[in-house]
C-alpha cells in the first residue's frame, strides 16, 4: 500500500519529466498517427473509425504509426520501444499490435503484444507485410497498404471469434474488476477495525470532554473505555484506492490500455 | 480542565509512538525491505525468458535443417555446423547459480552465439536456392526464426535493465543498508555484454560459400 502510494506519488511528479526524456518518440496521439504525413485524410477517419470498432468487439488494439526516419536505428528495437511507451493492448491481455512504416528507411514492422503472440503469428505478419505491403508501396500507394494490411490483420485476429468475444466481454469490466474490488473492501474493512478501534480509545480522551473514570463525551456521544464499547458509532476510515492498470479507452481520448510486447512479429522492406 | 486532561490521559502520551508507528513502520517494511527480493525475482523472470526464447529457437532448428536439406544437399558443411552449434548450446546445464557465476553465464553465451552465426550462415547460403526460397515450410520456418531471434534480442534487453535494477538495489542507498544487514547472501547477477550483442551480425561469405554450386 504505501509502495503503490509511493510509486503514484513518484509517477506525478516525474511525469513531466519523464515526458520530456521521451521525446524522441512521437506522442500517441491517436489510433492513426501519421507523422510521416504519407496516409490521405479520408483514410486516415476510416481506418480510425475501423480500428475503434475493432477495438470496441474484441478489446484488441490496432495502431498504426507512421515516422518519417528511424534515425539510424534498427526498426525491431525501435518498435518494441513504441509499443512499450504507447502500452498498446489491455493490460491483462497485452494484445496490442503496432503497424509501423518508416518511409525513409523504406522498412516496416508488424508489432504484436504478448497476447495475440499465438492468434497473430510471426508467419502471418510476414505474409501481411509481403503480400499486402510491400507491392503496394513499392508502387507508392501508402494509403492501400496500410488499409489492405490493417483488413488482414483484423481478418485474422477476427479468425476465432469466440476467442475474441471472450477477450471483448472479459475486458469490459476492466475499469472496475473484481480484483480491485475485494482489495479496496478489504482495505475499507480492515481500515474500521484497526483504526476506528485506535480512534475510538485514544481521541476522546484527547478531545473529548471527561464525564467520569474511564468515560468521555465526544461528539454528542459517550465512550465508555472500562467496557469496551460505546453508545457512538463508529468512525469510517477513509480507505481512498486507485484502479491502477487497465485504462479503458474509450470515446475522443484515446490511450494504451498497459499492454506490453516481447518483441512479436516481423518486419520487411521495400 | 486541560491539566486534568492531560494528566489522566495516559493515551496521550502513547500518541507519538502511536504516530511514529503509523507512519515509519510502513515506510521501513513496505518501501525498503521489499525491494531487494523484488528487483531479484524480476532478474530471475527475465532470465527465465531469455533461457525460454533460446530453447524455442533450438527447437526450431531440427525442422529447418531438414527442409533444407531436401533442396540444398551439398551444403552439407553449414547443416552439419548448425547441428554441432546446436548440440553445443544444449549440452550447457544452467542452474540458478549460472547467473551469479560470470564465467558460467560466458560459457553459455559463447555456445548461444555459436550458434547463432552458424545459422545466419545457413540462411545467407538458403538464398542461393529459388525452390528453397518458394517452399512455404521454409518460409514459416525462416518467418519464425527471425521472430525468435527478435525475442531473443527483447529478452536479452529487458534481462540486462533487470540485472542492472537488482545490481543497483545492492550497491545504492538505502537498500544497500537491507543488503547489509538482512540480505548478505545476495550476490550482483552477471551481466551480458555488449561485446556479444553485437557478434549476431551475419557473415556472408561469398568468395567461398557459392563455389559448390557454380
Amino acid at each position: 500500500m504505501c509502495r503503490s502510494a509511493f510509486v503514484g506519488v513518484l509517477l506525478a511528479l516525474f511525469l513531466l519529466p519523464l515526458a520530456a526524456l521521451a521525446a524522441d518518440l512521437p506522442a500517441l496521439t491517436g489510433r492513426v498517427v501519421d507523422n510521416a504525413g504519407i496516409i490521405d485524410a479520408g483514410t486516415r477517419a476510416a481506418l480510425t473509425q475501423k480500428l475503434a470498432d475493432f477495438e470496441t468487439k474484441g478489446s484488441d488494439q490496432i495502431v498504426v504509426a507512421t515516422i518519417p526516419s528511424l534515425g539510424g536505428e534498427e526498426i525491431e528495437p525501435y518498435a518494441n520501444r513504441l509499443f512499450r511507451f504507447w502500452k498498446l493492448g489491455q493490460a491483462k491481455e497485452n494484445n496490442g499490435v503496432l503497424l509501423l512504416v518508416a518511409p525513409n528507411d523504406r522498412k516496416m514492422r508488424i508489432e504484436v503484444g504478448y497476447g495475440l503472440e499465438g492468434t497473430l503469428t510471426d508467419l502471418h505478419t510476414k505474409l501481411i507485410i509481403e503480400n499486402d505491403m510491400v507491392p503496394a508501396f513499392r508502387a507508392g500507394d501508402f494509403s492501400g497498404g496500410i488499409t489492405k494490411a490493417v483488413d488482414d490483420m483484423i481478418m485474422v485476429l477476427e479468425g476465432n471469434p469466440e476467442e475474441l468475444e471472450a477477450r471483448g466481454k472479459r475486458n469490459e469490466q476492466a475499469p472496475f474488476n473484481s480484483d480491485d474490488l475485494f482489495f479496496a473492501i478489504f482495505i475499507i474493512i480492515w481500515a474500521l477495525i484497526f483504526f476506528g478501534g485506535i480512534a475510538m480509545t485514544v481521541l476522546p480522551p484527547i478531545f473529548g470532554q471527561k464525564i467520569g473514570p474511564g468515560r468521555y463525551r465526544w461528539l454528542g456521544m459517550t465512550f465508555d473505555q472500562n467496557r469496551r464499547s460505546s453508545s457512538g458509532g463508529w468512525s469510517s476510515g477513509s480507505g481512498g484506492w486507485s484502479s491502477g492498470g487497465g485504462g479503458w479507452s474509450s470515446g475522443g481520448g484515446f490511450s494504451g490500455g498497459g499492454g506490453s510486447s516481447g518483441g512479436g512479429g516481423s518486419s520487411g522492406s521495400w | 480542565m486541560i491539566t486534568e486532561r492531560l494528566s489522566l490521559s495516559s493515551p496521550f502520551r502513547s500518541l507519538p509512538a502511536f504516530l511514529i508507528m503509523v507512519f515509519v513502520l510502513p515506510l521501513l517494511a513496505g518501501c525498503g525491505y521489499n525491494t531487494i527480493p523484488t528487483a531479484e525475482e524480476n532478474a530471475h523472470a527475465a532470465w527465465s525468458e531469455v533461457l525460454n526464447q533460446y530453447q524455442r529457437r533450438s527447437d526450431l532448428i531440427p525442422n529447418l535443417v531438414e527442409t533444407v536439406k531436401g533442396y540444398a544437399s551439398h551444403e552439407k558443411d553449414t547443416l552439419d555446423a548448425v547441428v554441432q552449434a546446436r548440440a553445443k548450446a544444449t549440452q550447457i546445464t544452467v542452474t540458478p547459480d549460472t547467473l551469479k557465476d560470470p564465467e558460467a553465464l560466458k560459457k553459455f553465451q559463447d555456445a548461444q552465439a555459436g550458434l547463432t552465426s552458424a545459422l545466419s550462415r545457413l540462411i545467407a547460403v538458403s538464398e542461393a536456392y529459388p525452390d528453397l526460397k518458394a517452399n512455404q515450410n521454409f518460409l514459416a520456418l525462416q518467418a519464425q526464426l527471425e521472430g525468435t531471434e527478435n525475442r531473443i534480442a527483447v529478452a536479452r534487453r529487458d534481462y540486462i535493465q533487470a540485472v542492472r535494477d537488482y545490481n543497483l538495489t545492492l550497491k545504492t542507498f538505502p537498500s544497500v543498508l537491507w543488503a547489509t544487514f538482512w540480505f548478505r547472501g545476495n550476490q550482483p547477477f552477471a551481466n551480458f555484454t555488449v561485446e556479444e550483442d553485437k557478434m549476431q551480425v551475419p557473415k556472408v561469405d561469398f568468395g567461398t560459400g557459392t563455389k559448390q554450386g557454380g
